[in-house]
């Protein structure tokens, strides 16, 4: 080992040593507060079966549809037994309904019903099954949302009799009122919109 | 069983066994209980002296109706003792008024800024829930990486943030009379002090993956209320909070865990949360379609309007109060969902000229501001109003210009200047517009 060498090794054992002394003294200044982390490991991994107990709701696309078929008649009697007391029949009365009018026999100009407002038929499989009937919420079984679901479609005259729905040509229906939806455009500032 | 039926009908049916207090103090707890013996009545009575001559013969040891309090002299008999949780004086009956799915907060019989917790104003579409803490749990899924479960326990282990900001429901202007409140024409806006944890936070521990854009929000309620929510709403200042103003959140107000977006229509801060949903599109719920959604212009049905336009109202003077000439503060608040109140101007000569009133600070971010005009009311009937502008720029309109951009007379995010006028016998009353349709 000639003399260089050894020093090299001496010089080499120093910047070690300073290094070491830099780290200790950075971790000895700093704030004592640790970084906040991205992630603290709360909470528990939700398992596939916990998630489809909760994972109820229908997009506009069919996502969430159960498999089904909705048939008018079979709707009317549902809706006759279990909706129509909140609901009304789609004629004109000369009190408050509980509920709102979901369809009119007469065309109103001021009523907002499912075939002049709702943009989505998805809608009202999710809302019918998720929150209805208001005294017996999510009480219904999904095929009697589902003939709920086009007896109010064929009520609204948004399909003809004898059309049965299900989980591929519910999402095609274009909804009338679908035409007449703007997303807010209002941003602060001097408009008034 | 025997035991139970000797009991004093006060204690619980199963008490703790109350240690005898080594000096004459008795146990706080057995005296709040009502079941004091005789005995110790006697002692007590000795040891605090005479009282009985000042207290009327009749005088009930327990309740008394505030009109016999009010006529004792209180520095002669001695008052309550300390309670477990405090209540409002027997003298101040502050009351929301209610509808069958609503409660609209007494703005006019607040002061400051924050709405008390029992007053906030309710919207429910199921009714409340009772939600045992417990067993609550949080389920996050959708486009996430790790979907997670998190009980309340959980959720409060994370960094915990407190702000104040309002709530608003978007559907909060009503008139039509003259003889209307604040709380009766927009009652449906409250204040609190929100403690819980940023939404962001719980972003970044399930992961919310890059291609997701909108979330879901589901309420534990019997409406399973759910609304679809932006994820960039989430990213900047959303939260799940726990708790109102110092304590846990009422159970009116989505206890034991709820949605708070600051700024945002009431609707979107989801009570009772039970479940969030990432997805690449909106969901398109009863609540964001057939409801919380307004007509506009060219027949138009506006959709996601979330944040609530800058808005003030006159607290005091208001109906039904009736003033005097001479020095009269009028008060109000004023608020904004898209940031800060700039300034708040105030009319008292029917909207011929504005002069800036005093804001109360700090001004806070999406916050009722309070504000303050001093006047000096000659006596002439005129019409006072404010108008709040907020740090965009936007400033309150009018309810003719309002209507005239809308091409609408009401509904939801319908926040015009409201006036009220005074006349000159000192009686005030809301100036409603001449319009009925409350929709």
């Amino acid at each position: 080992m000639d003399k260089s060498s050894v020093f090299k090794g001496y010089l080499i054992a120093i910047a070690a040593l300073g290094a070491a002394i830099a780290i200790a003294l950075y971790a000895f200044l700093r704030d004592p507060q640790e970084e906040t982390p991205d992630k603290f490991g709360f909470g528990k991994v939700a398992g596939a079966d916990r998630i489809k107990a909760l994972d109820i709701d229908v997009m506009p696309d069919g996502r969430g549809l159960p498999a089904g078929t909705g048939d008018i008649r079979q709707g009317l009697i549902i809706y006759t037994e279990k909706c129509v007391s909140c609901h009304g029949n789609g004629e004109k009365v000369d009190y408050k309904l509980p509920g709102d009018a979901l369809f009119v026999n007469q065309p109103a100009k001021k009523t907002k019903t499912i075939g002049t407002y709702w943009p989505y038929a998805t809608t009202i499989f999710d809302y019918i099954r998720r929150a209805m009937p208001y005294n017996a919420p999510g009480s219904l079984s999904d095929q009697e949302v589902y003939h709920l679901t086009a007896y109010l479609l064929y009520a609204n005259k948004v399909i003809p009799a004898n059309t049965v729905i299900n989980e591929h040509s519910l999402p095609k229906i274009v909804m009338p009122a679908k035409k007449n939806y703007v997303v807010d455009d209002r941003e602060g500032g001097s408009d008034i919109r | 069983m025997e035991d139970k039926e000797t009991m004093p009908d006060a204690l619980p049916a199963k008490p703790e066994p109350v240690k005898q207090p080594e000096s004459p103090r008795i146990s706080r707890r057995l005296w709040l209980s009502g079941a004091v013996t005789a005995a110790t009545v006697m002692l007590v009575r000795q040891s605090v002296g005479k009282v009985a001559p000042v207290v009327p013969s009749a005088a009930p040891e327990v309740m008394t109706p505030a009109t016999d309090l009010a006529a004792v002299d209180p520095t002669k008999v001695i008052g309550a003792g300390p309670s477990g949780y405090g209540t409002t004086s027997l003298f101040e009956k502050p009351e929301r008024l209610t509808s069958l799915t609503s409660s609209r907060t007494p703005l006019q019989n607040l002061y400051g800024s924050i709405t008390p917790s029992g007053l906030h104003f309710e919207r429910h579409h199921g009714g409340i829930p009772v939600i045992d803490p417990d067993k609550y749990e949080l389920l996050i899924h959708g486009m996430v990486d790790r979907p997670l479960v998190f009980s309340l326990a959980d959720l409060k282990k994370f960094p915990s943030v407190t702000r104040t900001c309002f709530i608003e429901c978007s559907g909060n202007y009503r008139s039509g009379k003259a003889e209307m409140t604040p709380q009766e024409i927009c009652g449906l806006t409250s204040q609190s002090e929100w403690t819980g944890v940023l939404l962001s936070t719980i972003f970044k521990e399930v992961g919310v993956q890059p291609a997701a854009t909108w979330f879901l929000a589901e309420g534990g309620d019997a409406a399973v209320m759910t609304r679809s929510i932006p994820v960039s709403k989430g990213w900047e200042d959303a939260m799940i909070v726990y708790a109102q103003n110092g304590e846990a959140l009422r159970p009116e107000q989505g206890y034991p865990a709820r949605l708070l977006l600051p700024g945002w229509e009431g609707n979107t801060s989801v009570k009772w949360l039970r479940r969030i949903k990432l997805s690449d599109a909106p969901f398109m719920t009863r609540e964001e379609t057939s409801k919380y959604t307004e007509k506009v212009k060219d027949g138009k049905i506006r959709q996601f309007s979330f944040v609530m336009d800058a808005r003030s109202i006159i607290t005091f003077p208001t109906y039904p109060v009736k003033v005097q000439k001479g020095w009269i503060e009028i008060r109000g608040l004023a608020w904004s969902g898209r940031g800060k109140i700039e300034r708040v101007e105030v009319s008292v000569d029917g909207g011929q000229s504005w002069t800036a009133a005093e804001l109360q600070g700090p001004v806070l971010d999406k916050a009722h501001t309070v504000f303050r005009y001093l006047w000096n009311w000659k006596g002439e009937e005129t019409r006072i109003m404010s108008r709040a502008v907020d740090e965009t720029g936007y400033v309150q309109p009018d309810y003719e210009t309002l209507a005239a951009a809308r091409e609408s007379k009401g509904g939801y995010h319908f926040n015009p200047i409201t006036k009220w006028l005074v006349k000159n016998n000192g009686e005030v009353f809301h100036d409603s517009p001449k319009s009925d349709d409350l929709s």
